[in-house]
């Protein structure tokens, strides 16, 4: 391995910007005579729009217009859209309401935009978006998903009853029934999958420019995926024709999923820009953040669990609500459906699963994929389940896993996967050593005695990332494909340009990729850049977001690097007067196989562009390939996580004392950048676990609006982690990687309940288990004695 | 409108700004200074974290008029003029203290605050306790802590 080559901690390319504050992120970007765009949003969660009244604001200092949802449909502006096409169990596709990008005639969340203000300055958009006077008749709102198809509660959208989007299932009813009727034992469950806010650091915005000289529109903005917000814009809003349309999403901070959808205010800030004919900035206030990024999670389960005499799981079943909220955000589909029932065999032999799924609208914000998307929420269920049966037919929980474990690959699960290697037994074994397990009943005494229950919580997940192949995706209702390109350009002096579809926002592509070319090309690792997030240097790309950019990013950079190896050699064998074949290619050098004669990868780059001695008509010059690459199948990284925890008797606050994470993610690039990912993983399962939860109150008002309401982990909130690594190569991409930015945060909720519940002695308690959810527990036991 | 000097990294600097206008607009938008973050509009991220007459303080909740006189420093003036970093930059950098960037120059400079409160021996604990200020959503804390503990050793050097 050398310094910087594949397997190497090589520090990161773009923190020297970072840390000395020349980052670009969008509201870094300012175009000449840039204006501020400032939403009007409805305080009300459900009411009809009576009127809008602009005249005020309009003569307001500072204001070049205030524009409205009638003009936006004047305009012929389209709805926004859901790309993932679910149909119900009675075949039916799924009901997808109107989504206009300013509500015109009827508000369905507490934030939906209603007008824009477009002034010179913030304050005089402020200023006057409080002279917009808007005439609501209010109605009843619906916030609970598991109300929302109730009689008699409010429809939210005239044609969509009992506001149910679609009805779903997975699997074969019939033989789970019949496996539950033969069951020894069941475990039963309910399960609240609390419903989180993303908060990405930087809040997204948008900064559109339209030139009225050449009918160009260029977007900045904060995008995971700027590719797919040009296609989205272009083919189904109807801005632009898709080659008059620019989108650069620069440096992005943080997604975690938040920022793959296309969202109402990009679309205005176009649509403004092009009618005012000057720039338009917006940037999200932390506060409309919290109102109108779309949240993850906010599923309603109830899940059981079959096993016979022996411990060995015969059959699963599961129900769930899942709430999208008022209007279906641009993958939300497929989050409750594909990327959840899939995953419910966990890391185990399970003969029969059949799972239902209904999802519905609420007055609430949208909801859409949170980091680990639908598999965080299988996780939980199964790895819930497994932990409770465990205790209940008092069987070691490790053992249980280990007696269900899938050993032989490939394994078809009779919920669609097909996992291709793994080995599951190698983490387990590793977590239980490293968290040494085998002291735990000492240190639970120990703890005792300073007035803690102390808790251990496994967490045996299984994850499917790549989000990919097409062919497969498609035929389960994705809109797009989900392959990647990559073009790799050499320049004359034997540089290197990687222009990719994937997206950094935080992963450190700039690092890995160059990585990974310097390796294969055996050119210094700093003669190597990174080009992404523009769509006039790309020509195509689906982005960052299911842990992709390694295994299928990564991959279409290896088959346009093979491209590039073949070129070359031909350009080498004119320069070497060799046979094409004779050409060898090894650590930067081309030679004459058997002899001395070579030349290294800068003079054949030289030659390529040179073109002197390319004799006869056949070969082109210059040294660019570009590869458009799709897996065969989604990769699947997994592994065990231990959270061993005190709860304190007298205040129920949970003390994190120990984690221990090993996490088989196949080829590692860079294990520093890896291990970076887990704990920033783990910390957002955590925050899920114990603090983090959304709420609305009966009136659709989100109660937990601001940073000071809704709680993230800070740092004394976490430990220091112990992070450890199996490998197992994925045979589903060049590489064999699998992907390791969601890993975290689908294991970790489930180890710190079971740690949390094993330590107080509950079966069940809900997300997130403040201390005073904690406390409330304990008293309700008789008498907690510390053991 | 009212005028307002300061000192901004070294340099004398003075602007016309509306009274309302926050120290983080003046920097960012009036100096183009955009080093300097807003992630929240409660206080409480840190992102905007400065010096104020060498002291941490958030940039988001101060108005740029109270900072008339005032000696600032911002992310953009740690680095030395010719381009070496400061040494608790450096530590970020080589301990993998940042993923997306954003929370971190106001990391950075809410460690200096904790070093010149506490010495340059932090252990992980006080730390973590006094980055109670900041949050991170990228990176879980873990390599931050392990930065500003190193960052804090170096600048005893
Ligand atoms: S922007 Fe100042 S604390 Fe968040
Ligand atoms: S590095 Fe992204 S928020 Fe801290």
């Amino acid at each position: 391995m050398s310094a910087t080559g594949i397997g190497a901690p090589v520090r990161r390319k773009e923190d020297f910007r970072f840390i000395t504050g020349q980052g670009q992120y969008t509201d870094d970007v300012t175009r000449p005579g840039e204006t501020r765009a400032v939403f009007v949003r409805s305080p009300h969660a459900h009411a009809k729009i009576k009127s809008i009244d602009v005249g005020a604001a309009k003569k307001m200092p500072g204001v070049i217009d205030v524009l409205t949802g009638a003009q936006l449909a004047t305009d012929k502006i389209g709805n926004l859209i859901c790309g993932w096409m679910i149909h119900s169990k009675d075949g039916s596709p799924m009901k997808m309401s109107a989504h206009p990008a300013l509500a015109a005639t009827k508000v369905n969340c507490v934030g939906d935009a209603v007008a824009v203000v477009i002034a010179e300055t913030i304050a005089q958009g402020k200023d006057a978006a409080e002279k917009v006077k808007v005439d609501y008749e209010v109605l009843t709102a619906v916030v609970d998903p598991a109300k929302a198809q109730a009689k008699g509660a409010p429809q939210i959208h005239p044609d969509i009853p009992n506001n149910t989007i679609y009805q779903w299932h997975l699997g074969e009813k019939k033989d789970v029934d019949a496996a539950f009727a033969a069951a020894k034992h069941v475990t039963k469950l309910d399960i609240v999958n609390n419903r989180l806010v993303p908060n990405a650091m930087e809040p997204r915005a948008a900064l559109a420019d339209y030139d009225a000289g050449t009918d160009n529109l260029t977007l900045w903005n904060t995008s995971q995926n700027p590719h797919v917000a040009r296609l989205v814009i272009s083919a189904f809003i109807g801005m632009a024709p898709e080659h008059k349309l620019r989108v650069i999403a620069p440096d992005v901070g943080g997604g975690f999923g938040s920022k793959i959808f296309i969202y109402p205010e990009e679309v205005v800030c176009l649509w403004a820009s092009r009618r005012v004919k000057r720039p338009v900035k917006w940037t999200s206030d932390r506060s409309e953040a919290f109102l109108t990024d779309a949240h993850g999670r906010d599923h309603v389960t109830h899940a059981e669990m079959a096993l016979d005499a022996n411990g060995k799981i015969l059959a699963l079943r599961a129900r769930t609500i899942a709430n999208l909220g008022a209007y279906m955000s641009t993958f939300s589909s497929s989050v409750p459906t594909y990327l959840y029932a899939t995953l419910l065999s966990g890391q185990y032999n399970i003969p029969s699963i059949y799972c239902e799924v209904d999802a519905v609208y609420t007055n609430t914000a949208p909801v859409d994929a949170y980091r680990g998307a639908g598999r965080p929420e299988a996780t939980f269920v199964v790895e819930r389940l497994v932990e409770v049966a465990a205790r209940q037919m008092g069987i070691d929980p490790a053992d249980l896993r280990r007696r269900n474990f899938i050993t032989a690959f490939p394994h078809q699960t009779p919920v669609i996967m097909a996992y291709d290697g793994g080995d599951y037994n190698a983490s387990l074994k590793k977590a239980m050593e490293m968290a040494d397990v085998k002291g735990f009943a000492k240190r639970k005494r120990e703890a005792a005695r300073n007035g803690k229950l102390r808790g251990m919580g496994y967490s045996t997940y299984i994850e499917a990332c790549g989000i990919a192949p097409s062919q497969a995706v498609g035929s389960l209702g994705a809109g797009v494909g989900l392959w990647e390109s990559a073009e790799v350009r050499v320049n004359p002096t034997g540089s290197v340009e990687v222009l990719t579809g994937s997206h950094a926002h935080g992963q450190g592509h700039e690092t890995t990729f160059a990585q990974l070319v310097s390796e294969r090309l055996g050119i210094p690792f700093e003669n190597v850049s990174i080009v992404h997030g523009d769509t006039d240097k790309v020509q195509f790309g689906m982005g960052t977001y299911g842990s992709r950019s390694g295994a299928v990013g990564m991959s279409a950079i290896v088959k346009a690097l093979d491209k590039i190896e073949i070129k070359a050699k031909k350009v080498a064998a004119f320069m070497l007067e060799a046979a094409e074949g004779d050409i060898e290619f090894k650590d930067g050098k081309f030679t004459v196989a058997g002899t001395d004669k070579s030349a290294a990868f800068g003079d054949v780059a030289l030659n390529a562009y040179i073109a002197h001695k390319f004799t006869g008509a056949e070969l082109e010059p210059g040294l660019k390939e570009t590869s458009f690459y799709d897996p065969t199948n989604f990769t699947f990284p997994a592994g065990c996580h231990i959270c061993e925890l005190d709860v304190d008797i007298e205040t129920g606050k949970v003390d994190i004392v120990n984690w221990t994470a090993v996490d088989d993610f196949g080829t590692i690039i860079n294990p520093m950048i890896v291990e970076g990912q887990v704990h920033g993983g783990i910390a957002q399962g955590v925050g899920q676990a114990l603090m983090e939860g959304a709420y609305y109150d009966a009136a659709g008002q989100l109660v937990t609006g601001s940073m000071m309401d809704y709680t993230m982990p800070r740092a004394h909130d976490l430990p220091s982690f112990h992070v450890g690594l199996t490998e197992t190569k994925s045979p589903s991409n060049p590489l064999g990687m699998k992907g390791c930015g969601e890993a975290g945060a689908i294991a970790s909720p489930a180890a710190v309940i079971n740690a949390i519940t094993d330590a107080i002695g509950t079966e069940n308690i809900a997300m997130p288990a403040t201390a005073s959810a904690v406390w409330t527990a304990l008293q309700k036991l008789q008498a907690p004695k510390a053991a | 409108m009212a005028a307002v000097s300061m000192t901004v990294n070294g340099k004398a600097v003075t602007g016309d700004v509306e009274p309302r206008t926050l120290l983080v607009q003046f920097l960012r938008e009036n100096l183009r200074l955009t080093g300097t973050h807003v992630g929240c509009d409660t206080s409480q991220c840190g992102a905007c974290i400065v010096h104020i007459d060498g002291i941490a303080a958030k940039a988001c909740t101060t108005l740029a008029l109270q900072c008339e006189g005032a000696k600032i420093t911002t992310i953009e003036g740690l680095a030395e003029p010719g381009g070496k970093l400061h040494p608790m930059q450096e530590a970020f950098r080589e301990h993998h203290g940042l993923q997306c960037g954003y929370c971190t120059p106001g990391m950075i400079m809410s460690a200096l605050d904790i070093v010149r409160r506490n010495g340059n021996n932090l252990d992980e604990h006080t730390i973590r306790d006094q980055l109670d200020g900041n949050i991170c959503r990228c990176t879980g804390y873990h390599n931050i802590v392990k930065a500003i503990e190193a960052g804090a050793k170096a600048m005893a050097k």
